[in-house]
């Protein structure tokens, strides 16, 4: 299996020559943080969907710390900048642990339109299996067309079982039932799917909530955890998702998904500015292996890569 | 009041009212603020450079037309310029040639693609043509069955083989098509990546076999920068046709479109609002291009304020605003004079900033501002000009007096203070965050 960054950098194989080593071509023969520089990084921040503010923000910092050591050391700068990327990353714990406690440990994914959910949970239950846990996925989309047939699909691959109910317009049902079979087969852990609703439709945030007060109602303190899905490529409007999905389900951390074509996904930093939310996984393909523990380390360097 | 109510940029407008005509330096000063909301709308970084500096080229040295400022005119500038960008006027589908024609729906993963199918399946059927979706996705799990159920939802009839070709289910559709007197072929084909060589290798193999009449590049309007990277390559590949923007149903500001629109030269065909099957939209220039400000139609609006405000109060009450005296009671006169003209929403939608508020949970409904009247009615009039003395008991019974909640009242001290907090830092004319001298 290839490691993330190699993802990430293959992902990038297409538009190589633009970017390779951006980030040594823009500090490269500069001698001091002079406007110009600082412009070069801005697009390459923004570029990265980071948004106005925290680039400016980075920046500012950036300035700062030039003024205070006084001598420019480029390279050192560039360390400077890429640190407190990490930093502003770094909040949390990261992967999702299965915990030793009485009854299943109940993961419920939320997200947009199309973001990855269905597939992140076909991932993320693979991994759980393979680290041999028992698993149940639970499919209360029942709004969008083959919803079900799909995570079906998943069901089979990672080799979990699954609670369908074709007949059900309420998913709050299915996670109902879903959190009655999950404790009579006593598994470790069950993940629940629920339909891609954009953050402004009321009604649907409102149904969302429901699902997450009927996990709650059998299973003490379901869902541990529940995780938004963001489409990498997203832009600004990630960070209006983050917020607002935060407002009606307490969100406990982030699987950014999309990650290995040419996007940055670097609205998490902007997110991370604001809300207290860390990104757990990244998905780095369509294949059930392609999920990866999120590592700040790679994702700074991946930005300025 | 719009001054107030409005962020950076009417406040930069405002320091460039009257003077005759536009210079370097107030062009650039206006446009400064233009860029960064275009940066938050998604706009690719260099593509808001370049389209900044076009529009800087054409307004310097602008003669100030009599009945508007300098910095309306920018705006109007500007604006005219995004709608020139995005597309001056509608364009349509064309399905040129014999039947059957062929429609090739393509773009990046989960964008959308399946569910316009069907929106436009259903669309050409009630214009009276008799399409047929093709399920041209081997790859994503259940790909057919969700054009299926989907075609099945609106009566739409679907082809879909067990094969797993994707040339040979085209080949047959066509078959199909022409046995059974199909005079529209949309094929839904499987999400991908733009630097997955092979996937687009498909792609071009696909439109090869089939001369499509219309290559359609479906792009969610939420995309970010990346846009620029996903929609050249997909030109590059296949030189589609077309642009279709999904989920413009949200709060997405949607500058993903003027990105692909710049890099591509390809005109945005739809624009698609939801998931229901009908919530498919012929593609407006000009509504978009005021989104993607996210200023609003700030000429309309100014003109609009100026009809109905008149001058005389409105520099007594900037005199007010400079020397801090800006009490509750003109609050209540502000709010009297913007419902007086004209709905409420309509009237938010175009002050600047307010997307932006908007998106960050400010209610706008009319009866946010019933409530708010409501409210400063109930007070004494010391109590308007002094809101500092209005302690619990006084909340109390303005809470009663008005119908509201404590918890009302002490949102709307609140939002009182925050205003004229703004409006003191608008009178220091600060601004965040800039880097001096960066060029815009
Ligand atoms: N390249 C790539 N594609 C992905 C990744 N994750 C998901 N996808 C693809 O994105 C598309 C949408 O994924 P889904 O899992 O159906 O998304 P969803 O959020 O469940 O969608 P809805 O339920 O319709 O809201 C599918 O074609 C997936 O194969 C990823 O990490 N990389
Ligand atoms: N809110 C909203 N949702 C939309 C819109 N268009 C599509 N969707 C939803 O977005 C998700 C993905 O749509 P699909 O049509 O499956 O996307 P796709 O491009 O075919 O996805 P892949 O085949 O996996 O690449 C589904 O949940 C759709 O219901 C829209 O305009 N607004
Ligand atoms: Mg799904
Ligand atoms: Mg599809």
């Amino acid at each position: 299996m290839r490691s993330a960054f190699q993802k990430l950098k293959s992902g990038l194989k297409k538009t190589h020559e633009s970017v390779v080593g951006r980030i040594a071509d823009v500090f490269s023969g500069r001698t001091k943080l002079d406007d110009e520089l600082l412009e070069d990084l801005e697009e390459i921040l923004i570029e990265s969907d980071l948004g106005v503010d925290a680039t400016m923000q980075l920046l500012d910092d950036l300035r700062d710390r030039a003024s205070e050591i006084g001598e420019v050391d480029i390279g050192a700068l560039q360390e400077v900048l890429q640190n407190e990327i990490k930093q502003l990353l770094s909040n949390g714990s990261h992967a999702v642990q299965p915990e030793s406690q009485d009854g299943p440990q109940v993961i419920m994914v939320v997200g947009v339109n199309g973001s990855g959910k269905t597939t992140s949970i076909g991932k993320l239950a693979h991994q759980f299996k393979s680290k041999g846990k028992s698993v149940l996925i639970a499919a209360a989309d029942t709004f969008r067309a083959a919803a079900m047939e799909q995570l079906e699909n998943w069901a089979d691959r990672a080799n979990v079982d699954i609670i369908v109910n074709r007949k059900a317009k309420d998913p709050a049902s299915v996670a109902y039932d879903a959190a009655a079979a999950a404790i009579s087969r006593d598994v470790d852990v069950l993940i629940v799917d629920t339909a891609g609703r954009l953050h402004t439709q009321g009604n649907l945030m409102d149904e969302l909530q429901k699902i997450h007060r009927v996990l709650g109602k059998q299973i003490e303190n379901a869902p541990h955890e529940v995780l938004l899905v963001l489409d990498a490529t997203t832009g600004q409007n990630a960070i209006m998702q983050a917020r607002h999905f935060q407002k009606v389900v307490e969100i406990d951390g982030i699987i950014l998904a999309k990650l290995d074509g040419t996007a940055k996904g670097g609205v998490v930093v902007a997110i991370n500015r604001e809300l207290d939310m860390p990104v757990k996984y990244i998905g780095v393909g369509e294949g059930i292996d392609d999920l990866q523990l999120f590592d700040p380390e790679q994702f700074a360097e991946a930005l300025f890569y | 009041m719009f001054e107030q109510l409005s962020e950076n940029l009417e406040n930069v407008l405002k320091k460039l009212r009257g003077r005759g005509k536009l210079t370097e330096k107030n062009v650039s000063d206006g446009l400064r603020e233009v860029r960064r909301a275009l940066l938050e709308a998604d706009v690719n970084y260099k593509v808001a450079k370049e389209f900044i500096a076009s529009v800087k080229e054409k307004a310097i040295g602008q003669e100030v037309l009599k009945s508007i400022t300098p910095g309306q005119q920018i705006v109007k500038v500007l604006h005219d310029e995004l709608v020139d960008l995005l597309g001056l006027e509608r364009s349509e589908l064309e399905l040129k040639g014999s039947p059957p024609h062929v429609i090739m729906v393509v773009g990046l993963q989960g964008s959308g693609k399946t569910t316009f199918v069907t929106k436009l399946g259903k669309q050409l059927r009630d214009k009276g043509r008799s399409p047929l979706l093709v399920g041209a996705d081997v790859y994503r799990p259940a790909a057919k069955d969700q054009l299926k159920t989907n075609g099945s939802k609106v009566d739409l009839p679907v082809f879909v083989t067990e094969h797993n070709r994707v040339l040979d289910i085209c080949a047959e559709a066509k078959q199909t098509a022409r046995k059974n007197h199909y005079d529209v072929l949309i094929l839904d084909t499987a999400g991908r990546l733009h630097i997955d060589e092979e996937m687009m290798d498909e792609l071009s193999d696909v439109k090869q076999q089939m001369q499509p009449d219309e290559i359609l590049f479906v792009a969610d309007g939420m995309t970010g920068q990346d846009a620029v990277n996903a929609a050249s390559e997909f030109l590059g590949y296949l030189d589609f046709t077309g642009v279709v923007l999904t989920k413009m149903d949200g709060d997405a500001r949607g500058g993903a479109a003027l990105s692909i629109r710049s890099v591509t030269g390809r005109p945005i065909k739809y624009m698609s609002v939801g998931e229901s099957m009908d919530s498919l939209e012929p593609f407006y220039p000009d509504r978009l291009a005021n989104r993607i400000l996210g200023m609003g139609d700030v000429v309309s609006l100014v003109e609009k304020a100026q009809e109905t405000i008149d001058e005389e109060s409105a520099k007594k009450l900037n005199k007010k605003i400079q020397r801090n005296e800006f009490t509750l009671a003109d609050f209540k006169e502000q709010l009297q004079q913007i419902k007086n003209m004209g709905p409420l929403d309509q009237l938010m939608d175009m002050i600047p900033g307010m997307g932006k508020m908007k998106r960050q949970g400010l209610s706008v409904d009319g009866s946010e501002f019933d409530k708010i009247e409501a409210i400063i009615n109930s007070m004494t009039k010391e109590e308007r000009n002094k809101p500092g003395i209005i302690n619990g008991s006084r909340r109390r019974r303005i809470a009663r007096g008005s119908g509201t909640s404590v918890g009302d009242i002490n949102q709307l001290l609140k939002q009182f203070q925050q205003m004229k907090k703004m409006m003191q830092q608008m009178n220091k004319g600060k601004m965040k965050h800039q880097i001096p001298g960066l060029p815009i």
